[in-house]
């Protein structure tokens, strides 16, 4: 740890375990395209579907999860994983392509997703700029939060060691 | 309006589309006139990154269509125009004639 203060996001407020997540529809972006899709028609019909938040593409908060998320093979070992960004579709779906990472995100420049899931973060110094915390919630096929993590400083990045523990992904 | 996007992924028709492509308007006009539901997939500028299209279609321009109701997949607008109206179209109605065209 730095021997400075790290700035504070504030305690996590987000989409408490036991209450249901908000439904919502936006292009889900993979490598190769876009098209509308809605969470409750992604996620897992039988089995736990796990919702990302990272800050936008471009930044290395963004980057490092999903790299850490790739080499621990979630895409294979989760029943179903999915994203959620402040990018447009076109940053989306090329850092995808080129860092050839196999996951599909949401992509939401209005930043309304993270707002309803309570893990916005409004940018310092950047005016109108608002982008997700980084974020983990675990969701059930009817979008019941099973479990969360919501980063509370800037950057903190979650214990992934522990989270798979959490998500049975051991 | 008529037509509608559908958010479920299971539209009768799939439509590749790239944003501001003029021959993809074309067709979303004719989707829309004949209250098609289908499903939008923006794909990327560069030809070399349309794979999918490619694996979808053999081609690599779009607009392309994938229609599960009648099994067709389909590329270039004017043929595309052309079967919309045979298939979904009024009887007698005027064939286009305009060129067609891609992106």
């Amino acid at each position: 740890m730095p021997d400075f203060e790290v700035v504070d996001l504030g305690p996590a407020d987000g989409v408490e375990s036991g209450t249901k997540a908000a439904d919502f529809a936006r292009p889900l972006v993979t490598d190769e395209f876009w098209e509308d899709r809605s969470l409750s028609d992604v996620v897992a019909d039988d089995g736990r579907t796990i919702l990302v938040f990272t800050p936008m593409i471009g930044s290395f908060v963004g980057k490092y999860v999903w790299e850490e998320l790739d080499e621990r093979d979630w895409f294979d070992r989760a029943d179903r994983i999915v994203g959620v960004t402040a990018s447009t579709p076109y940053g989306v779906s090329r850092f995808l392509d080129e860092n050839e990472f196999p996951f599909a995100i949401f992509s939401d420049p209005s930043n309304e997703i993270a707002d309803a899931y309570g893990v916005p973060h409004d940018l310092d110094g950047m005016a109108g700029l608002s982008e997700p915390r980084i974020a983990v919630f675990a969701l059930e096929p009817d979008l019941t939060v099973e479990t969360s993590w919501v980063a509370t400083e800037w950057p903190e990045f979650p214990d992934y060691d522990d989270l798979e523990r959490q998500l049975g992904l051991e | 309006m008529g037509a509608s996007a559908s958010a479920d992924g299971d539209a009768p028709i799939t439509f590749y589309r790239l944003q501001a492509c003029p021959y993809c308007e074309r067709v979303a006009r004719l989707l829309e006139e004949y209250d098609l539901t289908y499903q939008s997939r923006f794909v990327e500028p560069m030809h070399s990154r349309r794979d999918v299209v490619k694996r979808v279609a053999g081609v690599r321009t779009v607009p392309v269509i994938v229609d599960d109701e009648t099994g067709v997949t389909m590329a270039e607008s004017a043929n595309i125009v052309s079967y919309l109206e045979k298939t979904y179209g009024d009887d007698g109605a005027e064939a286009t004639t305009a060129a067609g065209g891609e992106n």
